[in-house]
């Protein structure tokens, strides 16, 4: 007997990644979903992003790892609030784990939420969380190819940051290359060539973030 | 390895709509979009663990992939979509617009009623 079902196999995760969504969009909150392989610089980036922002942006952060503590405890040492999400093994997030986390955070006067996904530049692309955008991040020393390897992450993501320019030269990292790989599949994609360590470049990343925010409370 | 997690989504659809626990699913068809893609090898193995112990025990699994429509804004030709070389296979360029990924989706199953 055959039996047609033709429902959608992530439809639980599509539900609360909707409602998470209608949340942030009513209560104007820029909830960004940042991807990238492990030791990219996340967290780094964002340690670099509180200090320079947090007296005119009111940012919570949502961090995933397999194990430990260690990243929410990097991102509360400035200051900001963080919760974190230990998967015990899974390799990304789910949009029901971020409304439960969230839940932790006081939100009130909420303005960014960034969720520093699992670092794995596969699997967390497929699951949506509620995100109003997505943010990818590229270090040099990953090599200038992995645009076109892992083109799932890059042709759904906003932004993509590229992150250790300041080492690019000592690990033949081609920018060119890589920024017309991940243009061919993203066209509306914007590229900030950034250094989390000497902050050079991050002033456009933190103007993207002041005017991201203003646009959503229009 | 989120085939996984694709794999226990399935067979928890499957248990919720078998019109009888009295039968076992020989086939379950399902699809899956560009960007979303899965590994066959992967999800074979996945779904095989997953109806370990369930009347999808030993069901086949066909996994059909959607291509990703795109038209061509130089010169019009529509065409399937290659994530991996983005352009129009009779003009060359690389501006276009791109239809609906397809999402996954659970298909159809076969069941024997026993």
């Amino acid at each position: 007997m055959r039996i047609k079902i033709e429902q959608k196999i992530l439809a639980k995760n599509e539900d609360f990644a909707s409602a998470n969504r209608k949340y942030f969009k009513r209560n104007n909150i820029l909830c960004i979903n940042m991807i990238s392989s492990p030791g990219s610089g996340k967290t780094t980036i964002l340690e670099q992003t509180a200090k320079a922002l947090k007296n005119k942006l009111n940012i919570a952060v949502i961090e995933g790892d397999l194990y430990t503590e260690y990243d929410a405890d990097r991102i509360r040492k400035t200051g900001l609030q963080a919760v974190q999400i230990e998967t015990k093994g899974a390799c990304h997030l789910s949009a029901e784990q971020i409304t439960k986390a969230f839940h932790k955070l006081d939100a009130e006067k909420l303005d960014v939420l960034v969720i520093e996904n699992v670092g794995n530049l596969v699997c967390p692309s497929d699951f949506d969380l509620g995100e109003l955008r997505r943010v990818v991040v590229l270090s040099t020393a990953e090599g200038d190819d992995k645009c076109a390897k892992y083109p799932g992450s890059f042709a759904q993501a906003d932004v993509l940051l590229i992150n250790k320019m300041d080492i690019a030269k000592h690990v033949d990292f081609k920018i060119s290359k890589a920024k017309r790989d991940a243009r061919k599949l993203n066209k509306q994609l914007k590229i900030f060539e950034i250094s989390a360590k000497t902050t050079a470049g991050m002033d456009k990343w933190f103007n993207w973030l002041l005017k991201s925010c203003k646009e959503l409370r229009k | 390895m989120h085939e996984a997690m694709v794999a226990e989504n399935i067979i928890e659809s499957i248990l919720s709509q078998v019109p009888s626990k009295k039968g076992r699913v020989v086939r379950v068809v399902i699809s899956c979009g560009q960007m979303n893609a899965l590994n066959d090898e992967a999800m074979e193995f996945a779904f095989e663990a997953a109806a370990e112990g369930t009347i999808c025990k030993g069901a086949k699994l066909k996994i059909k992939h959607i291509p990703l429509k795109a038209k061509c804004k130089t010169c019009g030709k529509k065409f399937d979509y290659d994530l991996y070389e983005p352009q129009c296979p009779r003009c060359g360029k690389s501006d276009f617009d791109i239809g609906e990924d397809a999402p996954l989706l659970l298909e159809e199953i076969e069941f024997e009623v026993h």
